[in-house]
């Protein structure tokens, strides 16, 4: 069966699985967060520990041109270590909630990481190159005795194997109250976003002691509180536009320009509540987890627990489109409210034409949307088919009545497995998928 | 309207799920989580609304047999040997007419049976001219309000009656005045009173003056429905449901927090080490769900 992927056929096949096999997983190795940078060079991983991971895309070469670039490490570093506030007795948890790219300037990389409370600007530098030949110390670094020294040189500039380096640049600290859960840089490339539950802030890249609080919706008497903010995210091409989701299932679209305070929306977004599917859990599942602009600009996607909507964003009341990711799931949720699956966040993302969405669902699967075809597929991220260039089978879920074969019943899903976080290469069918501790890249064939 | 098919689970084991994890949200690692414990709130209120229109349901249905079964008894009282199956007829008419089976209502009758002679007449005589108008008033139209006065005045509670075995002393009765609608509670026991004020102090969200007098109802009839036989049933229910009072601690500990809760989240936060005396145990989740008449929206605030 054809794959999914931007107009024509993709097979989508196996390309590196990264992390480790055993079968215990340990908390802090488990990823919280996946962003490829602007080229598709680089690709970033977080996970709970506070690590951040780098990997790079290995040049194509001539002699290899049937594989692929593949993608290795690139750097690692702790980004966020766990911490204690005191006054409230409260841990803050070193996971990294957002890692967030800028787009390169230089020949270093820039990105911004984020747990619940503290926000890191990132450089990561190459070092190939080292000076010897120095006057004053031998090469081992011991100090000359000055009076042994008979002549000047000029240090040359030789060769060493390369060494990549990760400094913390910029530390945006002690602005928000409640849990971070979003981060966005803006596309002046100056100012970024920061979100929390109840406050948006803007800040300044060079500027660490104040941002500015743009959205805040905490109500006088917060026994009044009916609504969260879940996520925010600049627009791709208008500096003054941002968006923010809510619990609610709402989208708010914010102009800088009407006024210092954004709390009074330019533009709400949201789709009236079909009675007839009330349930207890009416409000858990509209309370949408993700939102994503296109890269025209011109829509915005949100995701919520059973499905993810296609906006344009000249068109409030309802969205353009809507995919039902795993609509199986609506009779279980009761379990998965015992199970607290129910509250699982996941994130969606499109494909660097626009023409195809992509996000999470639980047993490792993984929905991907053409918005062109109105098809879709469901592929499993497993090391079972972990063959290089192996090609991924569209797996399918058995809804009721008699099972097919090759099809999974509802009652036989992993809701331990579950995949949250996804990612699509800007420019080519590559994407790269987060399965608990592991990472899974994906390319197509044809490509 | 919620549609509970999708799930087995009713609203009171929902409730009792929502107060857990909003218990267990104070000890996670990286601190309570609002929107988690915000969502939570939300279905603890929906299911709240389920439990709460059941309830009305039953007492409307139950209140419908006790009218009747009240003017049988009066009717008794002066001609027992003519009148019961009378009376009885009457009883199984509005019952059939509510939708209730015989036995239900044989098991909403024990109240001004079991009681002592001298409690039994207290009631009727207190009532014995407006009841048996109202009582026809009552089965044609329903209103919520008027009916639960009628339902409070018809039988007194008394729960020492069925005090269980457990030394749990509660001296109680509970006359409505229909006039002006006030509940009059007479206790002497520790723990009624406690049950009482928790419940009267809690209990904002309905409208009706008789609330109080609804939720001392709504205590254990639901007992009482699952009870064919309804003279020693009756009573051994209440034993049930007394043990099902002294639940463990971390109950307390949630019902505490709901009584918290119902204030604000600000109050769990300052409150923390309070949250740690628990009480006797004497709380379980239908105290806890009386309690909930607080909760109008959904409120997380730390």
């Amino acid at each position: 069966m054809a794959g999914v992927g931007g107009g024509n056929d993709f097979q989508w096949c196996f390309s590196q699985v990264k992390g480790a096999i055993d079968e215990d997983v340990a908390e802090a190795d488990i990823i919280s967060t996946v962003e490829f940078n602007y080229s598709g060079e680089l690709l970033a991983t977080g996970d709970k520990g506070g690590r951040v991971v780098i990997f790079q895309r290995e040049q194509e070469s001539k002699n290899r041109s049937l594989s692929r670039g593949e993608y290795n490490v690139y750097s690692t570093f702790q980004s966020h270590e766990p911490e204690f506030d005191y006054l409230k007795s409260l841990e803050i948890e070193e996971k990294i909630n957002k890692i967030r790219w800028l787009p390169q300037q230089n020949a270093a990389h820039f990105l911004l990481s984020t747990n619940d409370k503290t926000i890191k600007l990132w450089k990561i530098s190459e070092r190939d190159k080292r000076a010897e030949g120095y006057n004053l110390k031998d090469e081992d670094g011991r100090l000359r005795d000055p009076f042994r020294i008979t002549s000047l040189r000029v240090p040359v500039l030789m060769p060493m194997d390369l060494m990549v380096e990760a400094s913390p640049r910029r530390i945006f600290a002690n602005a928000h109250t409640y849990h971070i859960n979003s981060i966005s840089v803006n596309s002046d490339y100056q100012t970024y976003l920061s979100a929390d539950d109840l406050r948006i802030n803007l800040w300044h890249l060079e500027i660490t002691d104040r941002s500015f609080n743009i959205v805040d919706i905490k109500p006088a008497n917060m026994e009044e509180l009916t609504e969260v903010i879940t996520a925010a995210e600049c627009h791709p091409h208008q500096c003054n536009v941002f968006v923010y989701s809510s619990s609610k299932g709402t989208i708010r679209l914010c102009d800088t320009r009407a006024a210092a305070l954004c709390d009074r929306h330019s533009k709400f977004f949201e789709e009236p509540e079909d009675p007839s599917s009330r349930s207890f859990f009416s409000e858990i599942i509209s309370s949408i987890s993700d939102v994503k602009f296109s890269h025209s600009g011109r829509y915005m996607m949100t995701r919520d627990y059973l499905s993810v909507k296609v906006w344009d964003l000249n068109m409030e009341n309802r969205p353009v489109e809507t995919y039902q990711v795993h609509e199986y799931l609506r009779s279980k949720l009761c379990s998965l409210y015992e199970n607290d699956c129910i509250f699982d966040k996941f994130e969606c993302c499109w494909n660097g034409s626009d023409s195809a969405i992509m996000t999470g669902s639980y047993n490792n699967f993984f929905r991907m949307f053409d918005r062109n075809t109105r098809r879709d597929i469901t592929l499993e991220a497993s090391r079972e088919n972990s063959k290089p260039r192996a090609m991924l089978k569209p797996r399918k879920v058995c809804t009721g009545g008699k099972r097919k074969k090759d099809e999974i019943s509802v009652d036989s899903l992993d809701f331990n497995k579950k995949i949250l976080h996804t990612a699509w290469h800007p420019k080519e069918n590559v994407i790269a998928v987060a399965a608990t501790n592991n990472l899974y890249i994906f390319q197509d064939k044809m490509n | 309207m919620i549609h509970t098919m999708e799930c087995a689970v009713d609203a009171q084991s929902l409730i009792s799920i929502s107060l857990r994890k909003i218990h267990n949200s104070r000890t996670q690692r990286g601190g309570i989580k609002l929107h988690k414990n915000l969502l939570v709130s939300y279905v603890l209120r929906n299911a709240r609304q389920v439990y709460m229109n059941e309830k009305y349901a039953e007492i409307y249905r139950m209140q419908q047999y006790e009218e009747v079964m009240t003017v049988c008894n009066e009717i008794q009282e002066l001609n027992p040997l003519d009148l019961v199956e009378d009376c009885e007829e009457q009883t199984v008419d509005c019952c059939s007419s509510m939708n209730e089976s015989p036995s239900l209502c044989g098991a909403l009758l024990p109240v001004s049976h079991q009681a002592s002679p001298v409690q039994h007449i207290q009631p009727t005589s207190a009532c014995s001219v407006p009841i048996p108008l109202q009582s026809e008033e009552v089965c044609k139209s329903p209103d919520p309000s008027f009916y639960r006065s009628c339902c409070a005045e018809a039988y007194p509670v008394s729960n020492c009656d069925f005090s269980p075995v457990n030394s749990m002393h509660c001296n109680k009765t509970t006359v409505l005045d229909l006039d002006t609608h006030v509940v009059t509670t007479v206790e002497s026991g520790y723990l009624h009173q406690d049950c009482c004020a928790s419940l009267q102090q809690c209990c904002q969200g309905a409208q009706s003056p008789v609330k109080k007098r609804k939720l001392d109802f709504g205590y254990y009839v639901s007992e009482i429905e699952e009870v064919p036989d309804f003279t020693p049933c009756k009573r051994a229910k209440f034993e049930d449901s007394s043990y099902a009072c002294t639940e463990p601690l971390d109950t307390s500990n949630i019902s505490n927090l709901i009584s918290i809760f119902g204030s604000g989240f600000t109050g769990l936060v300052s409150r923390q080490a309070e949250l740690e005396q628990a009480l006797n145990g004497q709380f379980c989740s239908k105290q806890a769900l009386a309690s909930l008449g607080a909760w109008t929206r959904a409120i997380v605030a730390f």
